[in-house]
Parts: structure tokens; C-alpha cells; sequence
């Protein structure tokens, strides 16, 4: 089914590169510009169809993990949880660290003004904790791991990995995605955990040296604002984001060109519509919790 | 076992095989008997490697049927494939080690998946494989350190790993010096005769299609299809299409040049 699945996509491909080279430059310009948007349209409507079929995909190959627990590759995650985890860290946690501090700065200048020095603490902890923290750290995850799956996949394409695999029966959905979804959605939330309380103390760092709010005050402020289940939906955005990234991420890298060419570009378009799809489903998200 | 016999070991029907919609290969009618050397020639970029993934169940032909053993692998199901799968070694264009694993480990992962070994069992077939393609304590290197023939033996190893009963070989001798080229004619005439694996090869070696082939297909590009079939020896001596003429006399050039 899978082999099946990233065949037809290829195909498509190459049926419109067929269909593109039809054009005459004495045309009028209305016809391309059409064809463009049609075109277009076809294309992110099969691209539709093709994420959601891997995340099917994605789906049973979790499904038959969980049955087969002994099945999953267990060495291999605990390699992937070091790199996009581990590695990660220190660039997350500066990251976090200097947006808390920017947040922190822009909202000490209009707080400061209506004298609501405290607020602070309540802005940067609420949005750290239920927005920013997830964010960039998924910004930071589809830069570094969704790229790193695809130019993967694509080149164990390139060089015939998959085929082999495939014919020495295994299923490449199960060999190669499961290892790495399963790193990322461990990884991701912790590394928002440590996002989330470093982006904290860069707000705090703005309120006592700048406003001169005691630290214990600030501190707690933040904790009798950010309940449990703020930081919880933070979490739970976050793992969401990591099962997006990580299956874009290989879909990019399984539907690759078979060239060099091709691992270039599956990395770049993972990049892309990681970050696409993280801010669709935050998007969402958001509107969901603030639902419920 | 008298039916066996009589069914061939691959059997390609009426198969027109491409990539979306352009057609690479049609109507194209043969069969591989049990315990063959069968060859397939042609000018790069004439499909070898298309026809040759598809006959192991990779792509899915546009049209026709492939039988192997009398099953069709075309109409198979994941598990049906996977077993058929399971009689199949394949010996990659590039190799296709997998870059994650060292030698061994890329040649006990079949092993590991399919039999009951144990590890001490798989690592003595691991070394016996190994030994077999001259590769003696390469096993605990990872494929990048080694050089292009290298990774090609290794890879072989690996695509003997199951003692299969069909062995497909996409270009064994690129990137092989000629000792090893005719050490790996060699090793597959020995398969044949010890195990009575059925072969399947592309290759554009002349020397090797004379030393090994039973039966030689030639493709072509223009045509779109099967220009010449038989002995390689008959082949030359009928009268050839120009083509196929050409590509085989190329074979006595280089021989006159030894
Ligand atoms: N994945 C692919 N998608 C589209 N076209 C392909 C693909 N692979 C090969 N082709 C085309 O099919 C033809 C046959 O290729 P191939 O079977 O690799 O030739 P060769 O005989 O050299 O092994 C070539 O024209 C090639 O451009
Ligand atoms: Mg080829």
C-alpha cells in the first residue's frame, strides 16, 4: 500500500512536467495565468490528499507499533530523540530565552504607562506558555528535524535504500517514520517544557531589572496566572506539532525526485510546509481550547 | 514437484511498463526458466532497471502481468509480496547499503527478519557471506568506507544473505575492476551450479554476457521493446537487427584488444 501510494505520486509528477511543456510563448498571456491557478489548485489539492493519506498511513503504522511494541526500532528513536532533542537545547532554549525578554520589553513599555507594571508577569507567562513556547520550538524542530527526515528519505531514495528495504520486506512506513514520530512527539514537549520556563525567566528578567518588580512577586503572579491546564494545552499544541512536522518531514522525503536536485528540494519544501501546517493547526488549536 | 518444473520461474505477460504516462517499454513477452542465466542488454536509458524493478514487485506495470513461480506479483497483496519477496535477492545499480549500518549488520538484517538464528548463527553466515565475495573482515566497517566495487560486493553478500532462489543483478560489473568482474561471473556460474539459483541480470559487460548468459534479451529505446532474444552465440550468428549487431560486435573488438 505504501510503495503503491508514493508511486502514483511520482507519476502525477511527471504527467504534469509532460502536460507544462505544451505552452507557446505566442500565447496570450490570459492562457498561462489560468493554467498557473489551475494548476496550482491541482496541485495543493493533491497535496491534500497525499498528507492525509500518510498521516493514515502514519496512523497504522502507530497502530501496529503499539501491537508489536518489540517491532519498533527502539535503537534507532533513542538516536533521534539525541539528535532533535538533546541537540536542539541549547538553540531552543536561547531562543525562548530572547523572546520572553523582547515579549517581556515590548509589553513593560504599555504596562508601564497605565501603571500595571505586573501585567507583565500575566502576558509574557500566558503567552509563553500557551503560544510561544510551543511555536518556537516547532519553528525551531521543522527547521532541524523535518529537514534533516526528508534530505534522509530522499536520499536512501536516490540510492535505491528504500527499494532494498522493500524487497527485503519491510514496510518503509513502519522501517523509517515510526522511529522518528516517535522521537519528535517525546522530544518536542519537553523541549517546550524547558522553552517555556526559560521564555518565563526572560520575561522576569525585564520586570525586576527594568520595572523592578521583586522577583517573588513576579514569581508569583506567573504561577497563580499560568494554571495547569494553560501549560497543559501548550503541550498537548506541542505534540501536535511534532506528529505534523515529523510526517511532512518524511512525505516530503518519499515523494522526492530521484535526483540529487530532489534532496535539496524535499528539505526546503519540509521547512516550508512544516511550518505551514504547525500555524494551520495552532490556528485551530487555539479555537478549540478556547472553546472548552 | 513435476509441476514445478514446468512453470517457469518468472514470466513476464503482454507488460507495458513506465512513469505516469509515458510509456518506457511494451508488450513485452518472456520467461526465465528455473536455474537460468538470463541476461538483459541494451543502450543505457532503455528501461533495464525499470523492467528490472518491476519484475521484483516495485512498480506496478501499466499494463500485463508478471508471474513468478505461477503467482502473479502484480495482483499480490503486502503479505503475499513479502513472501515472494522472501526468494528474491537483489543486487542494487549503487548498492543500496544501508548507510546507518556497518557491513554486518546490513547483511544479518534479512537474517535477523526472517530465520531463527541465533546471533552466533547469524554471525557465522555473515562471515561465511562475506568470505564468499572476498570481503574478510570488512564487516564491522559502515559503507562509506569503502570503496565503489567494495560496496558492491558487500552488497551482493547482502542479496545472498537468504540463499535466495532468484538472484537479480542490476549492472554487477560497473565499478568493478576486471579481476573482480570475473571473479563475480565466477561466483554466479557456481551459485547456479551448487544451488541452482535462477539469474537475472543487466549488465553491459560483453565479456561477462559470453562467459555466463544462457539466454540474452536485447531492448531498444526507439522500439520500445524486445529487438533480439536467443544465445548470445546464435544471436551473433543469425542475422541480427543493426542495432543488436553493433552492440555485439563491440564484445569481439574489445576481446581482440585483451
Ligand atoms: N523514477 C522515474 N520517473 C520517471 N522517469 C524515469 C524514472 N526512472 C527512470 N525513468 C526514465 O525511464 C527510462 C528508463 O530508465 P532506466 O530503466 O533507469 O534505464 P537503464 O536502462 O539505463 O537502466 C529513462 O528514459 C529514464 O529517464
Ligand atoms: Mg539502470
Amino acid at each position: 500500500m505504501s510503495i503503491s501510494l508514493f508511486m502514483s505520486e511520482n507519476k502525477d509528477k511527471v504527467g504534469e512536467n509532460g502536460a507544462s511543456g505544451k505552452f507557446e510563448l505566442h500565447e496570450p498571456q490570459i492562457r498561462p495565468a489560468v493554467e498557473y491557478v489551475g494548476e496550482t489548485s491541482i496541485h495543493l489539492w493533491k497535496d491534500s490528499i497525499n498528507i492525509l493519506a500518510i498521516i493514515g498511513e502514519i496512523a497504522e503504522a502507530v497502530w501496529y507499533a503499539m501491537k508489536n511494541p518489540r517491532k519498533v526500532r527502539w535503537r534507532e528513536t533513542l538516536y533521534y530523540m539525541d539528535v532533535c532533542g538533546a541537540d536542539a537545547l541549547p538553540i531552543s532554549c536561547m531562543i525562548c530565552f530572547l523572546m520572553g525578554l523582547i515579549l517581556g520589553f515590548q509589553a513593560s513599555l504599555q504596562m508601564h504607562k497605565f501603571g500595571t507594571d505586573l501585567y507583565v508577569a500575566d502576558l509574557v507567562g500566558l503567552s509563553v506558555v500557551k503560544e510561544l513556547g510551543p511555536m518556537m520550538v516547532a519553528m525551531i524542530c521543522a527547521g532541524r528535524a523535518g529537514s534533516a527526515f526528508a534530505a534522509e528519505i530522499s536520499t536512501m531514495k536516490v540510492s535505491e535504500e528504500i527499494d532494498a528495504m522493500v524487497t527485503m520486506g519491510f514496510q518503509p512506513s513502519r522501517f523509517l517514520i515510526i522511529p522518528k514520530l516517535l522521537a519528535l512527539v517525546m522530544v518536542m514537549p519537553v523541549l517546550t517544557i524547558f522553552g517555556n520556563v526559560v521564555g518565563i525567566i526572560g520575561g522576569m528578567t525585564v520586570g525586576v531589572y527594568s520595572l523592578g518588580i521583586p522577583i517573588i512577586t513576579y514569581f508569583n503572579r506567573t504561577a497563580l496566572i499560568v494554571t495547569p491546564r494553560f501549560f497543559t494545552e501548550g503541550l498537548i499544541k506541542s505534540a501536535v506539532f511534532a506528529v505534523l512536522i515529523a510526517a511532512v518531514g518524511c512525505l516530503r522525503g518519499f515523494e522526492a525526485k530521484n535526483d540529487t536536485h530532489g534532496v535539496g528540494a524535499a528539505a526546503t519544501s519540509a521547512v516550508v510546509s512544516g511550518i505551514f501546517l504547525v500555524i494551520i493547526a495552532d490556528t485551530l488549536m487555539t479555537y478549540l481550547f478556547s472553546r472548552f | 514437484m513435476d509441476e514445478n518444473k514446468t512453470v517457469p520461474m518468472i514470466q513476464a505477460k503482454d507488460l507495458t511498463v513506465g512513469y505516469g504516462d509515458v510509456v518506457v517499454l511494451e508488450n513485452l513477452n518472456f520467461s526465465i526458466e528455473r536455474g537460468e542465466v538470463f541476461v538483459i542488454i541494451g543502450g543505457s536509458g532503455c528501461g533495464k532497471s525499470t523492467i528490472l524493478k518491476h519484475l521484483i514487485g516495485l512498480y506496478e506495470p501499466m499494463k500485463g502481468d508478471i508471474l513468478i513461480k505461477g503467482e502473479s506479483i502484480v495482483k499480490a497483496d503486502w503479505e503475499e509480496k513479502r513472501r515472494l519477496m522472501k526468494s528474491f535477492g537483489v543486487l542494487y545499480q549503487a548498492g543500496a547499503l544501508f548507510s546507518a549500518l556497518t557491513i554486518a549488520e546490513n547483511i544479518a538484517l534479512p537474517m535477523e527478519e526472517y530465520t531463527k538464528y541465533s546471533e552466533k548463527e547469524i554471525m557465522q553466515h555473515v562471515n561465511e557471506k562475506l568470505k564468499l565475495v572476498g570481503l574478510q573482515g570488512a564487516g564491522p566497517k559502515m559503507p562509506s568506507e569503502l570503496s565503489g566495487g567494495m560496496k558492491k560486493r558487500a552488497a551482493l553478500a547482502r542479496a545472498m544473505a537468504l540463499d535466495p532462489e532468484i538472484l537479480f543483478f542490476d549492472e554487477p560489473s560497473t565499478s568493478l575492476d576486471p579481476v573482480t568482474a570475473a571473479m563475480l561471473d565466477r561466483l554466479i556460474l557456481d551459485l547456479r551450479d551448487r544451488l541452482g539459483t535462477t539469474m537475472v541480470i543487466v549488465t553491459h559487460d560483453l565479456d561477462s554476457i559470453y562467459a555466463i548468459s544462457d539466454r540474452v534479451i536485447m531492448l531498444d529505446k526507439e522500439a520500445k521493446t524486445i529487438v533480439a532474444r536467443g544465445k548470445p552465440s546464435e544471436l551473433r550468428k543469425s542475422n541480427p537487427p543493426p542495432a543488436v549487431k553493433e552492440f555485439l560486435e563491440r564484445a569481439g573488438l574489445s576481446r581482440k584488444m585483451d
